[in-house]
């Protein structure tokens, strides 16, 4: 039987990832350059028997999202930089909370409004650092239209398996364009569910640790009640000032990503083996590297690309080990230098480490790749 | 034998943190009877609210109980509804959470007509931040961060619902306890956005700054100040002048939110 392919855009492959992962409920607002997997969504959902709901504003959108996965739905939500920084308040929520939910940010260039039709690949710090106390992040980086569709796949699975709110961050240029994608029949692709507990809801704690570091998360409207509270909370779910089971709940919900990073962590590694300077980067301009690492290797630079598809938690392991025997290190990127920082610290000064910046809302073209390899090599 | 409010609070959760004197726990037991003249199914019943003093009372009842972020809880409690409609949703909070930080997801959930019940426990305070000024303090009142009286104008939060759309308003007082649970039984039992303010008191942030001398003079102030809607209607404009009506004080009937929605399912389903 041959597969159904189409010729779509990334926003739009991000929204049927989302349908193919089980999403039932979508709550968003208007927002330059996401409004299109919104669209997808109001369209598509009803046709199976989920729920759309346009919603006053961001902050409201990611509560209603939180609202909806508590009933055991999975759910979405799609934004842009002013959206994201609106929505952190309740992402933090969801973290404490350990509720599932999948958040895709279509990063414009910033800060405030900023370009909102630019591409930019500036909201990574946000991603982890932009709601306050210590949590967790899990963020995805897709370079295709396939891959946006296939990481939102993964995205529902991260965040249903470890219950967690998941991002996943295309820049401006994977959520607009268009390419060939090939649809996953059903089943092809994996996909998870979250676990639901096996004790009686007497007895049922939504942070209850004897089942490991992921507790069973129960659904509102089921047989079983519970309290959720954004309040530092013991396994219980009822709120706690208790010195040693506060540290121990966040300690935990660090640990139980810590400890997954085998299974959370993805990236590319293109002719690497050889490679005496590499070039780390992501999204769109991950395929600006790659075409400037091919062009090198055309006259016997030996070069390579690793391309990040989990931003975090970052790949620190492999660019280590990367750092310990390339010669150097390039990272072009459309913000200021941010994932540099995250290359630099995981280099330990053992390589030069430069980077390529621009916020200027046009996308880092091959050939400026291609003279860095040049120089640096 | 009295009525059994232990068959619906939490074992273990009380005492509760409200100050002596603050009326939430009436109008928790309020809630209760009205829960319980209606027979929700505990399973099927989310109690949602904000952050405040008010917010608090999810965590001391028995149901799907969601303590959420600062004024968001009817975005919460829409997901819950839209997700699950067969579920009953209780939103509960104070003044300065459900108007003021909560204020947009208010008039919007108020002009969509999803069918929840909104419980506000209006005391005219920020409580639990230690009494700074919210949007129900009355012009000239003393709070903490208004030293020389309060500057701004209050909302009138029933006038503020009947306009965004709402189509159930009653308003009572945690002084008119057996009034509380009649307003609420028949706030829920209507289909579609209802809200009921419960006009609260403060002794501890708003009393002793405003020259309440006593639990007993702000409770009498409640009373006082009160006049039922039927009265009302024989009254002069004079003899109102100061007063709050309590009772129904809006209602009608318009298409809902869920039911729409399910409507829209069914039609493109059947189209595709």
């Amino acid at each position: 039987m041959s597969k159904k392919v189409a010729f779509l855009q990334g926003n739009e492959a991000c929204a049927q990832g989302a349908l193919y992962a089980g999403c039932r409920f979508f709550a968003g607002y208007p927002i330059t350059p996401s409004t299109e997997i919104a669209e997808v969504m109001a369209k598509e959902l009803p046709k199976i028997g989920g729920a759309f709901i346009q919603m006053e504003d961001e902050i409201a959108a990611m509560a209603a999202v939180i609202g909806a996965s508590l009933t055991g739905t999975k759910s979405l939500t799609a934004t842009s930089g002013p959206g994201f920084s609106l929505k952190q308040e309740n992402i933090g929520y969801a973290c404490i909370t350990e509720v599932p939910c999948v958040i895709i940010n279509v990063m414009r260039g910033g800060p405030s409004t900023g370009m909102p039709t630019g591409p930019s690949q500036s909201d990574v710090m946000q991603a982890k650092w932009g709601t306050h106390g210590d949590h967790p992040a899990i963020c995805l980086v897709p370079a295709s239209v396939q891959e946006l569709f296939t990481e939102t796949v993964r995205a529902f699975n991260l965040s249903e398996k470890y219950r967690t709110p998941v991002t996943v961050m295309p820049d401006e240029i994977i959520g607009h364009m268009r390419e060939r994608i090939v649809f996953p029949e059903p089943g092809e692709l994996e996909v998870i569910t979250r676990t639901a507990p096996s004790v009686s809801p007497r007895d049922y704690k939504p942070y209850d640790t004897s089942f490991g570091d992921i507790p069973p998360l129960a659904a509102f409207g089921s047989s079983y009640r519970f309290h959720v509270t954004g309040l530092n909370k013991a396994q219980d779910g009822f709120p706690t000032t208790r010195a040693e089971l506060v540290q121990a709940e966040g300690e935990r919900q660090l640990r139980k990503i810590e400890n997954a990073i085998d299974d959370i962590v993805t990236y590319e590694d293109y002719l690497l083996d050889d490679a005496e300077v590499v070039v780390i980067a992501f999204g769109s301009i991950a395929r600006s590297a790659r075409y400037a690492v091919n062009e090198a290797r055309k006259q016997g630079i030996k070069v390579g690309l690793f391309r990040i598809i989990t931003y975090w938690p970052f790949p620190e392991r492999q660019i280590r080990s990367l750092a310990g025997r390339v010669k150097a290190i390039i990272v072009p990127e459309m913000n200021l230098g941010m994932t540099i920082h995250e290359v630099r610290k995981c280099a330990e000064g053992k390589v030069p480490v430069t980077g390529i910046f621009r916020v200027d809302g046009e996308p880092i073209a091959p050939n400026e790749i291609f003279a860095r390899i040049q120089e640096v090599r | 034998m009295g009525f059994d409010y232990d068959k619906y609070i939490r074992a273990g959760k009380l005492p509760h943190i409200w100050c002596p004197g603050c009326g939430h726990g009436i109008v928790m037991k309020g809630l209760i009877r009205a829960i319980d003249a209606l027979s929700l199914d505990k399973d099927q019943t989310a109690i949602v609210s904000g952050i405040g003093c008010a917010s608090r009372l999810p965590g001391y009842l028995d149901f799907c109980t969601l303590h959420t972020t600062h004024g968001r809880a009817v975005g919460f409690a829409t997901g819950i509804k839209m997700a699950k409609p067969e579920m009953n949703v209780i939103c509960v909070g104070g003044d300065g959470d459900g108007v003021a930080i909560g204020g947009n997801h208010f008039i919007h959930a108020c002009r969509r007509n999803i069918d929840m019940t909104y419980l506000i426990m209006n005391n005219n305070i920020y409580g639990m931040t230690g009494g700074q000024f919210s949007p129900t303090t009355p012009f000239g009142a003393k709070a903490s961060t208004t030293p020389y009286g309060n500057p701004d104008p209050p909302f009138d939060i029933a006038k503020l619902a009947i306009g965004a759309g709402a189509t159930f308003v009653a308003r009572g007082t945690a002084y008119h306890a057996a009034q509380i649970d009649k307003l609420l039984t028949e706030a829920m039992r209507h289909k579609g956005f209802s809200v009921v303010e419960i006009l609260d008191s403060c002794p501890t942030t708003y009393g002793r700054r405003n020259k309440f001398k006593s639990v007993i003079e702000m409770m009498n102030d409640l009373k006082d100040s009160a006049v039922p809607v039927a009265a009302a209607e024989k009254m002069s404009p004079e003899q109102l002048e100061g007063k709050v009506l309590i009772g129904v004080l809006y209602k009608e009937t318009k298409p809902e939110y869920i039911d729409g929605y399910r409507k829209l399912v069914a039609s493109v389903q059947e189209s595709c």
